[in-house]
């Protein structure tokens, strides 16, 4: 499939180039969708203090929207990735109306369990009706084909996934950091009811919050699914990946989470070359050393 | 803020009565029921029954969510059947033999655990959990998705043949009545009472000069080990050892039977770990919608009743648990 034979070929450490930049591609699409993710995490996490055990359904729901566009309104690629995460992110703001609303101020480990049930919820509901086994989503007409770097062969669909999730990350990450909107954000993460004395209405901030997040999480499914196929449990073994991202990253900072995300989906992709057996247990072993030598995580604070 | 578990009230007397009653019902409950259902499944049910109370050990009395359980389950249930299957121990060596692994795995993901609190604790059990589930994917030993398959119950002892349905079933009896019995001690042990310091207000706990870390790992090698008790016995039960016990679902049901039971109470993950296993059994026919179904249970019992089956009817007969 891969045209090699045109691309120039070297080793390196005794393993051919092209299956190294190959793997090191694919650990940074990987890491894509867990800069993605552990983003989206850490910004919910932040406002609501609930770890969205859903956001890999959310993330499956996504995925759906896509192909379910494509099938029942003909509406391709480019109009589901703007389509699909906004009604996944509706939902999530009717999820956290209807639910989570009910929890702020009881242990956050509640709001642990009730999206773990909605995260059962939505992948059995995807099960039911499209069964276990994947469904394939094409790449977009303009995406195809790919670039001849001389050392690797570059498809264009993954070079726009690669930038398209910097883009969406530095751009979240700059509307938090740098702008009024922001400010009003981590106000009100430190300090709700002194924002609401100001005037904020801070119930309906975290409402778009945890709609925001939620829509991130199924513009990374929309990404993901010419990439992977598209498949109910496509985001239940993901998500606990990116628990694991989060734990090394910490969630105290956002520019953390996206480093930690591609970071780690980097090495993944090292050790797939190198030392293949251990490729999805790498993140888990870098946990506990990370846990080890330092417990707050690479960016967090201590907690 | 409400916490997990509402505070303990003294012991008092009719808490003792309810206790006693309780239990009494249970032990006749469960010598009278092979003779009307299923031995094996209730062999079945009592084996999670455990596993749900082991759990409650940890979330209920020292108020950690650990969302990996289905490890020491899992690896106890693996290492018993193979010990059982491939180096022919008898069944009692075969149950040590997992239940040791799990204490094992228990001390070292406890001990990276408890570095973190609340909600990274819940995850770091996960990601953990999730580790060594890829690992018995890849190791030759387990079978990969085949399992250990037609596992010997071989003869207690070398004496009392388990292939007798009875037999089997007095053994599993005598050994979920053992820990059952030896949680309630661990609970109102002087070490319990820590526990539920840690559990009201760790802060201070540590300021009256408790190590509450070291309780902490204590309580959690302490579950790991009867959920592995747990699962060693389910695999010389059921004669199987599969990625099914060792995977995150795995995890997530166990919490789900102490939810509904009810947290923090006694007898409360044993009723869940019932209501559960019926439940599943009854709708099996209908396939996938089981999913949805537990879903729904999750999100009913966190919004409508917190307090489970067991916290519910206490309340009702106005008991402090």
């Amino acid at each position: 499939m891969r045209p090699t034979s045109q691309v120039g070929m070297f080793e390196i450490f005794g393993v051919p180039s092209t299956a190294l930049f190959g793997q090191l591609l694919i650990g940074l699409i990987n890491g894509s969708f867990y800069a993605l993710l552990s983003l989206g995490l850490a910004v919910i996490f932040g406002m609501l203090n609930i770890i969205n055990f859903s956001h890999g359904a959310q993330y499956m729901m996504g995925a759906f929207g896509a192909y379910l566009l494509l099938q029942y309104t003909g509406l391709g690629y480019w109009p589901a990735l703007i389509i699909a995460p906004i009604l996944v992110g509706i939902t999530g703001v009717i999820v956290e109306r209807l639910f989570l609303q009910k929890l702020y101020k009881l242990d956050h480990l509640y709001g642990l369990l009730l999206t773990f049930g909605l995260a059962l919820i939505f992948e059995g509901v995807a099960r039911n009706y499209f069964g276990s086994a994947g469904l394939p989503y094409t790449v977009p007409e303009s995406l195809r084909g790919g670039q001849n770097l001389g050392f690797m062969f570059l498809p264009n669909y993954r070079a726009w996934v690669i930038a398209a999730s910097l883009c969406v990350c530095i751009g979240t990450w700059f509307v938090i950091e740098r702008t009024r909107l922001g400010a009003y954000l981590r106000a009100a993460t430190e300090n709700p009811t002194l924002v609401r004395a100001f005037g904020i209405n801070v119930p309906r901030m975290i409402t778009l919050t945890y709609g925001f997040g939620v829509a991130l999480a199924a513009f990374a499914g929309v990404m993901a699914a010419p990439i992977y196929n598209v498949s109910p449990q496509m985001g239940s073994e993901l998500i606990i990946v990116v628990f694991a991202v989060v734990v090394i990253g910490g969630m105290g900072s956002i520019l953390g989470a996206i480093i930690t995300g591609f970071g780690l989906g980097v090495i993944e992709g090292l050790t797939k070359v190198f030392f293949p057996e251990a490729s999805n247990t790498v993140i888990f072993v870098i946990m506990a050393i990370v846990l080890l030598v330092r417990p707050a995580g690479l960016f967090g604070r201590r907690g | 803020m409400e916490r997990v578990v509402e505070p303990l009230a003294k012991p008092s007397m009719l808490r003792r009565q309810a206790e006693t009653i309780g239990f009494v019902a249970m032990v006749a409950a469960l010598v009278i029921a092979p003779f009307m259902t299923y031995p094996l499944f209730l062999m079945q049910a009592m084996c999670f029954a455990l596993f749900a109370c082991a759990f409650n050990l940890l979330i209920g009395y020292v108020g950690l969510l650990s969302f990996g359980h289905a490890l020491y389950f899992g690896w106890a249930s693996y290492l018993s059947a193979y010990s059982a299957k491939a180096w022919g121990f008898p069944p009692e060596l075969a149950i040590l033999t997992g239940t040791a692994t799990a204490a094992v795995c228990g001390l070292v993901a406890g001990s990276l655990a408890i570095r973190r609190q609340g909600i990274y604790f819940a995850m770091i059990t996960l990601a953990l959990a999730q580790m060594m589930y890829f690992f018995a994917l890849q190791a030759k030993f387990t079978g990969g998705e085949d399992g250990i398959q037609a596992v010997p119950r071989g003869y207690l002892f070398g004496l009392v043949d388990l292939r007798n349905e009875m037999a089997m079933y007095t053994v599993v009896l005598i050994i979920f009545l053992a820990g059952f019995m030896f949680i309630y001690r661990i609970i109102h042990s002087p070490f319990g009472e820590v526990l539920k310091a840690i559990r009201e207000n760790e802060t201070r706990a540590i300021s009256l000069g408790y190590k509450t870390d070291r309780y902490k790992l204590v309580a959690f090698v302490l579950s790991a080990t009867l959920a592995g008790v747990a699962g060693a016995t389910k695999a010389i039960v059921l004669q199987l050892a599969s990625l099914t016990d060792v995977n995150w679902p795995m995890s997530g049901e166990v919490v789900l039977m102490t939810l509904v039971g009810g947290l923090g109470t006694i007898f409360g993950p044993v009723v869940g770990a019932f209501v559960i296993l019926v439940m599943q059994f009854k709708l099996a026919p209908i396939g996938e919608w089981v999913l949805v179904i537990q879903g729904a249970i999750f999100v009913a019992c966190v919004l409508l009743f917190r307090r489970g089956i067991i916290g519910e009817l206490a309340n009702k007969l106005r008991i402090r648990l």
